[in-house]
């Protein structure tokens, strides 16, 4: 078995290193991928047709946006799947194997304490203000959701995790989850209602702030703000699914004790 | 001289990605435990994520983030508003020129797939637990084994 | 990109790979794993992809790793191989 694996990868090696020989050149400027028009249309035409300078925002949240939606249903299935196959601890019979080890409340650390409570509160606004300047820097919905959901899991870390979850309980979990979808897909039905295609965001003008008087007409301005809504309702999906994957993984479905 | 120029230099970067991605591959083959098939996994993942995101290099091109000026209204859109100076710091929005910045579509596709890896990783990490309280075990071999006897 | 910087890093890459891979205790192996996370997100701040970047520091390190040690916690540290 170990030999027949050897020999796979290296045949299926050679032949990739062979197929490298066709490549451009490392930074080429005239490969064929940096001359296609539409990334030179992304490019050029981020600024006046969405009003947003973060090109890769502009490109994931607005033109391409039904392909960041249903990611953020991958992401939700997934932590649905993981509830589902630790969460059915309760219903067996056979106890686990290794005993969860049982912390006593005196136990804790003082200093990981303390150092945890200065330090989370200010990874909170961080991410927050990560999600909300994603379109003038890097950063956005995903960027910003897992740096929120690490600050949770580094509270349940620091405590232990029957402490985190009860100002974040394992049902709101979920809703949290489910929220962010419906906000996105949720913006994307308003368009459509509103007899627009889609996740069309410049349909939304009416409902969104408008553009100050001499800046960019107002439906240019919708889309920049849309993109804000809909990064919005990914933050809260990634930042919830992150830390129900922990809870999960960290306390074998059972939601006592943990790492 | 020009020979490694020209072939070392401009494809080492491209000879490692495919070293990298047979590591995973072989790893998520060969070995034993579960966990180090995981971590096979996701280095294979990595491995080819680094390859896609090379593909929008650009020799001596900035980051795909417009920079302003002064104040971060996005303002006017075309007609030459102001006087071009034909260098890197374009005044926003007239003259973006592509050649500049680096390709922003392949990082777009690849944001959604470390995302999305990250997931695959914890489900793969929540059915080796899974395994692990059924069986006691997380070696491949001794799996078997011990299928093999419940059902022989 | 500064060529030799690169090639540091990327040998670097390919070497934490297989350390992460060949050592016995998996708890070091999830460590390593997170070193290996953090070199390529190096690796893509020097390539202008900084979106990419900051999501590999985010998600790699600050959440993969950690499931990764969760996991090891619960089932058992070492491998036979």
């Amino acid at each position: 078995m170990k030999a027949l694996g050897l020999m796979v990868v290296i045949v299926v090696g050679a032949l990739l290193l062979y197929a490298v020989g066709d490549f451009p050149a490392w930074g080429d400027p005239q490969s064929p991928a940096s001359q296609h028009e539409i990334s030179r249309h992304f490019i050029t035409q981020a600024i006046p047709e969405t009003a947003v300078p973060n090109m890769v925002t502009a490109v994931l949240a607005d033109y391409r946006g039904y392909d960041t939606m249903f990611e953020t249903v991958v992401i939700f299935t997934a932590g649905l799947a993981i509830i589902g196959i630790l969460g059915m601890a309760r219903l067996t019979d056979r106890e686990s194997l290794k005993p969860m080890a049982e912390t006593k409340p005196g136990d804790r650390d003082m200093i990981v304490i303390n150092t945890c409570r200065l330090v989370i509160p200010i990874m909170q606004l961080f991410a927050l203000y990560v999600v909300a300047h994603g379109h003038h820097s890097p950063g956005g919905g995903f960027q910003g959701g897992v740096i929120l959901g690490a600050s949770f899991i580094l509270w349940a870390i620091a405590r232990d995790l029957p402490t985190a979850l009860q100002g974040i309980k394992p049902r709101r979990i979920v809703f949290l989850a489910a929220l962010g979808v419906v906000i996105y897909a949720g913006t994307g039905a308003l368009s459509l209602a509103l007899d627009a295609k889609l996740l069309d965001y410049s349909a939304l003008h009416g409902f969104l702030p408008p553009a100050p008087a001499d800046g960019v007409p107002n439906e240019i301005m919708a889309r920049s703000h849309g993109m804000l809504v809909v990064e919005i309702g990914v933050a809260f999906t990634v930042s919830a699914i992150m830390f129900g994957i922990y809870t999960y993984l960290s306390s074998m479905g059972r939601l006592k004790g943990g790492l | 001289m020009d020979f490694f120029q020209d072939i070392v230099i401009a494809r080492f970067n491209y000879w490692i990605y495919v070293i990298l991605m047979m590591i995973g591959l072989h790893a998520m083959i060969v070995k034993n435990n579960l966990i180090k098939k995981l971590i096979g996994m996701s280095i294979f993942q990595a491995a080819i994520i680094l390859f896609f995101v090379s593909v929008g290099v650009k020799d001596g091109a900035t980051i795909p983030i417009v920079s302003h000026h002064g104040h971060a209204e996005a303002g006017h859109a075309d007609d030459a508003a102001h006087p071009e100076e034909g260098g890197v710091q374009d005044h926003g929005h007239d003259e973006i020129n592509p050649d500049r910045h680096a390709n922003p579509l392949p990082h777009v596709l690849m944001l959604t797939a470390i995302v999305v890896g990250v997931a695959t990783l914890g489900v793969g990490l929540a059915v080796a637990q899974k395994i692990y309280r059924e069986y006691g075990t997380l070696e491949e071999n001794e799996l078997l084994e011990k299928l093999r006897s419940h059902d022989g | 990109m500064i060529w030799q910087f690169d090639l540091l890093v990327l040998v670097l890459l390919v070497v934490t790979a297989v350390i992460s891979l060949q050592v016995k205790d998996l708890l070091s192996a999830s460590m390593v794993f997170g070193v290996f996370s953090f070199l390529i997100c190096l690796l893509w701040a020097g390539m202008g992809a900084v979106d990419v970047a900051f999501t590999e520091a985010a998600v790699g390190a600050g959440v993969g790793a950690v499931f990764l040690i969760a996991t090891v916690f619960n089932t058992t540290r070492d491998s036979s191989d």
